[in-house]
């Protein structure tokens, strides 16, 4: 049996959903960042498998991007995540209705 | 020899990420992130993108969640996620949404896998034969070079930015230039409860 691009494809299709629900579901704002790092995880795999798949190296540098995105992402939210945690001692989500109408 | 690799880090990245999005407390999540993250560098090396599996490795299973966990332990853990659910039935819808997210995938992928044909040789991997490294520098350093460079410094903004968000959001200025005072957040409650 081979494992041909298709199952990578499903797989990252799996991941991408999980990530997505645990997105939706939980309220703690550091595990919702690990289900977006998750979500672009997947997307990663997707690149990567297409990259093999069409056999072109502009995938695997497209990953570089994602993650750099992802490294920026991450070293911004984290300080927000401090800062509201200095002024409210909670990382949940849902005390941060201060918008609310 | 490649499908029971194949299937064995499969179920490892399915079950971390699973674990990731079900366990309660906050550092199991990160640890359990790490399993996934691994294996999913395990299937960048199955496809022979060895660069992107060795920077999967150093950057985000280190580095990304070596910071998740410093975050961690700074804030102390709450384990106590309210049970109470502000929207009635959130977790039940998102658990739908989610499933007709993945149908949509694989329906979508049902169909159409791949577009677009293999590429000439020598226009995606110039000086075929090269090693895996050397292939995807000559595309970033000649294609993407722009791309790349723009990235480094959305990288220096993002590290400047966390260091002044990080230093003026709580308590370490103490001067007036706080901004959200908290009476105003005080009154701003009473106010709507009236």
């Amino acid at each position: 049996m081979t494992i041909t691009g298709n199952y990578y494809l499903v797989l990252a299709s799996l991941l991408f959903s999980i990530g997505a629900v645990g997105l939706l579901v939980r309220r703690n704002v550091l595990v919702m960042f690990m289900c977006i790092e998750l979500m672009l995880n997947a997307v990663n795999l997707t690149f990567v498998t297409f990259s093999n798949m069409l056999d072109d190296v502009s995938g695997q540098v497209l990953v570089f991007f994602t993650l750099v995105v992802a490294a920026a992402e991450v070293a911004v939210g984290l300080a927000l995540i401090v800062a509201i945690f200095k002024r409210r001692e909670s990382a949940t989500a849902d005390d941060l209705h201060l918008l609310e109408g | 020899m490649t499908a029971v690799l194949f299937f064995v880090f499969a179920a490892l990245a399915l079950a971390g990420a699973l674990g990731v999005v079900l366990s309660r407390n906050p550092v199991y999540s990160a640890l359990l992130l790490v399993v996934t993250l691994v294996s999913v560098a395990v299937f960048f090396l199955m496809q022979d993108a060895q660069l992107v599996a060795a920077v999967q490795i150093i950057v985000y299973a280190s580095a990304i969640v070596v910071l998740f966990l410093f975050v961690i332990m700074l804030l102390g853990v709450d384990k106590a996620e309210a049970i109470i659910e502000p929207l009635p039935g959130q977790r039940v819808l998102a658990v739908v949404l989610g499933g007709i997210l993945l149908a949509q995938l694989l329906f979508l992928g049902g169909r159409v896998w791949a577009t677009g044909a293999p590429c000439a040789e020598d226009v995606c991997r110039p000086e075929a034969g090269g090693a895996n490294v050397e292939a995807v520098a000559r595309s970033m350093f000649t294609t993407y070079l722009w791309p790349f460079e723009i990235t480094a410094a959305l990288l220096a903004i993002a590290v400047v930015g966390g260091v002044v968000i990080a230093k003026r959001g709580g308590a370490v200025t103490g001067g007036e230039d706080e901004p959200l005072p908290e009476p105003e957040e005080g009154a701003i409650e009473s106010e709507s409860a009236t």
